[in-house]
């Protein structure tokens, strides 16, 4: 078994190709520097990442696929699953080794599978869209805990630019302690090295928030209660809608 | 804002939520620098309610006084229920708060009728305009017209509205007389007339000129009541098949009668809302939209009414075994669209797809295809092994419809026979 071990980046991915294609050698597996070796491992190789080397690979794939085809593969890399990235580097090879994009071959399983990968993390940006919900705290912020499946946020972000361009946001994500924030110009992404409270819980205490924000979350909460129509409960169709997962940082679904 | 607001958004929501619509497709602007709001082209939803239903807008009235009697409706002046008027000032600052947290998508604005329809109709700009020109707001706006309002009045709010819809809310008007005595067809469908007309002018505009202010940009929707009237399903349809060809409509919604004003003897007494009937009608809708069906074909003099049991699309299939079984790898898009368990997605799938080779059964079950229902009306590479022709339409009627599931009792066990709360 061929095993390559690449540093876990993107670029290091697309060097892993480069260098499988100029060594003749593809690998079976692909594993992080230090993680431990399968047992029948017969030849492993260590990739250095290069960014020239991954600007030429990825200068070739881009020359096949169009752009949601791209949009794809970067939706798949944020998915962070464990073979997402062997699903990509064989992807990857079949497209380079094609003389025609097999983007729309999808009596192929390994574009099938790509696709559902693909799609169910379009899915989850597509609830953190819907699911976010703002706070406005003291200083007047609008801050939105999230706790997406995915890493999702890199793709939500056009959305808050694009919605909210004339109000301080901040979206961060709980688990994976990392976020983004506009200051009315641009938006940057950020960490935070220590525990801030009510920051990482995602839940603000009264003396954070702004003095109408626990109003208008009321408001939320009772307009919610008024617009039900009773004949026709249906709570099974509203959990498959809205997944029980965002529930804990959303606001009608709190107090 | 304070506890008389909240108050009246609980009235006033109460009011407004047997309106369906809800949508908050059809345009998509970006937002611009230094404001509020865009609205993206398949719309969002951010709330389900325990309903199971969208919450996309604020769906709202801006009152629920109305001069208006009609006897399917909640607000009608003689039900004695709580009435509410919101100021154009707390509208407004509700749905931007709102807006900003990410609640709603924008606003649906709904009013009974106040004084005529056109004061009316009056209050309901200022609230639109008020958002777009003072707090320039930018997001998805639905404005409701009031049947009777004037001209030039729709030819205003359609340049500030991203939507505009007027219901229809009985499918004809011998039974809309008999119910709403003071509406009739004609002021409801002048309105409708005068939105489509701007559209068109918009659409001719655009080819002469560099710049034209938008005009409904969403188009027009419109709402039918179903099950409050004896209409049978083929009039309500053709009603509809009219309406997306002539008026320049984009979405009629159908809602199924839920008895709100239970002591009206000219309304049928019902146990539970139509909500099957109510399916069946958007499949039936989704089909002359998406699928290239004709309203004649889904319904017509010996089949007027929508099977309850199946689906209106396998059930033309079954009518049409003559057109059956459709080579997958051959078949043009128009046909695939046809067979029941391959949907609009899966159909172009497979026109792709079977560029790169020929596609077998599991490669289009992968895909995504129904093989439950598509079995019998589908040949791939693979023979043939049970399609409409040799099992008969009635086989695949009795195996493909869905009961609903009973729950077993098992034997021996005492059952406590609990009065029904709905009786009391």
């Amino acid at each position: 078994m061929n095993v390559s071990l690449y540093d876990k980046t993107f670029d290091g991915l697309l060097t892993a190709i480069f260098d499988a294609y100029s060594l003749k050698c593809f690998p079976d597996v692909l594993l992080g520097e230090g993680e431990p070796l399968p047992l029948f491992t017969q030849h492993s190789f260590t990739v250095v990442t290069s960014s020239k080397k991954a600007d030429r690979v990825w200068k070739a794939l881009e020359k096949k696929w169009s752009d949601p085809g791209c949009r794809m593969v970067r939706a798949v890399w944020l998915s962070g699953i464990e073979n997402a990235d062997m699903l990509l580097f064989r992807y990857m090879c079949k497209t380079l080794d094609r003389q025609e994009s097999i983007e729309t071959d999808f009596a192929d399983p390994l574009v099938t599978d790509l696709i559902k990968l693909a799609g169910s993390v379009s899915r989850e940006a597509e609830y953190v869209r819907q699911f976010v919900r703002f706070r406005k705290t003291r200083d007047g912020y609008y801050y939105a805990p999230v706790a997406p499946k995915y890493n999702v946020l890199p793709l939500t972000v056009a959305y808050f630019r694009s919605r909210f361009g004339d109000q301080l946001w901040v979206v961060f994500d709980t688990l994976r302690r990392y976020g983004y924030h506009y200051d009315l110009k641009e938006v940057a992404m950020f960490t935070f090295e220590e525990e801030i409270p009510g920051v990482f819980s995602g839940i603000l205490q009264p003396e954070q928030m702004d003095n109408e924000e626990e109003m208008y979350q009321d408001f939320w909460r009772s307009y919610l209660k008024s617009l039900t129509i009773k004949a026709r409960l249906n709570p099974k169709l509203q959990r498959q809608h809205m997944p029980v997962r965002f529930w804990k940082h959303l606001t009608e679904k709190q107090g | 804002m304070n506890e008389k607001v909240l108050e009246k958004l609980k009235i006033l929501a109460e009011s407004a939520k047997y309106d369906v619509s809800c949508a908050s497709s059809g345009t998509t602007r970006k937002g611009k620098d230094g404001a509020l709001g865009s609205t993206s082209g398949w719309g969002i939803c951010h709330s389900f309610t325990e309903d199971g239903r969208c919450v996309s807008l604020l769906k709202i009235m801006l009152s629920n006084y109305c001069i208006y009697d009609c006897a399917y409706c909640v607000n009608r002046r003689s039900n004695d229920i709580r009435r509410a008027t919101l100021s154009v000032a707390e509208l407004v600052n509700l749905t931007i708060e709102f807006y900003r947290r990410n609640y709603i998508e924008g606003l649906f604005l709904s009013s009974g009728v106040l004084n005529n329809p056109d004061y009316t109709m009056e209050r309901m700009m200022q609230v639109v305009k008020d958002l777009r020109e003072v707090h320039r707001y930018n997001g998805y706006i639905h404005l409701k017209v009031i049947p009777g309002a004037s001209q030039h009045l729709i030819d205003e709010a359609g340049l500030y509205a991203d939507r505009m819809s007027v219901n229809i809310e009985i499918p004809t008007e011998t039974n809309l007389k008999f119910l709403a005595p003071e509406k009739d067809h004609t002021s409801i469908f002048n309105p409708m007339k005068a939105i489509g007309q701007g559209i068109v002018r918009y659409r001719e505009e655009k080819h002469k000129y560099r710049y034209v202010p938008r005009f409904v940009p969403a188009g027009q929707s419109t709402q039918m009541i179903v099950g409050a009237t004896p209409e049978s399903d083929r009039q309500i349809l053709n009603l509809s098949s009219d309406l997306y060809n002539k008026s320049a409509m984009r979405r009629v919604y159908y809602s199924g009668y839920i008895p709100v004003n239970e002591y009206d003897k000219r309304l049928p007494a019902l146990k539970q809302a139509p909500l099957v009937r109510e399916n069946r009608l958007y499949q039936a809708d989704w089909l002359m939209r998406f699928y290239q069906f004709n309203v004649n074909e889904i319904v017509d003099e010996k089949y007027p009414d929508l099977d309850l049991t199946i689906d209106p699309k396998l059930s033309w299939a079954l009518r049409h075994p003559e057109c059956f079984p459709v080579d997958i790898n051959t078949a043009d898009y128009a046909m695939l669209l046809r067979v029941p368990g391959i949907g609009v997605r899966s159909a172009k799938l497979i026109v792709m797809a079977r560029r790169h080779g020929s596609l077998t059964a599991a490669a289009i079950k992968k895909i995504g295809v129904v093989m439950k229902k598509a079995q019998y009306f589908i040949t791939c590479r693979e023979l043939p092994v049970f399609t409409v022709h040799e099992v008969s339409p009635d086989y695949i009627r009795t195996v493909l419809t869905v009961y609903p599931v009973k729950q077993k009792v098992p034997d021996g066990q005492l059952s406590l026979p609990f009065v029904d709360d709905s009786v009391l």
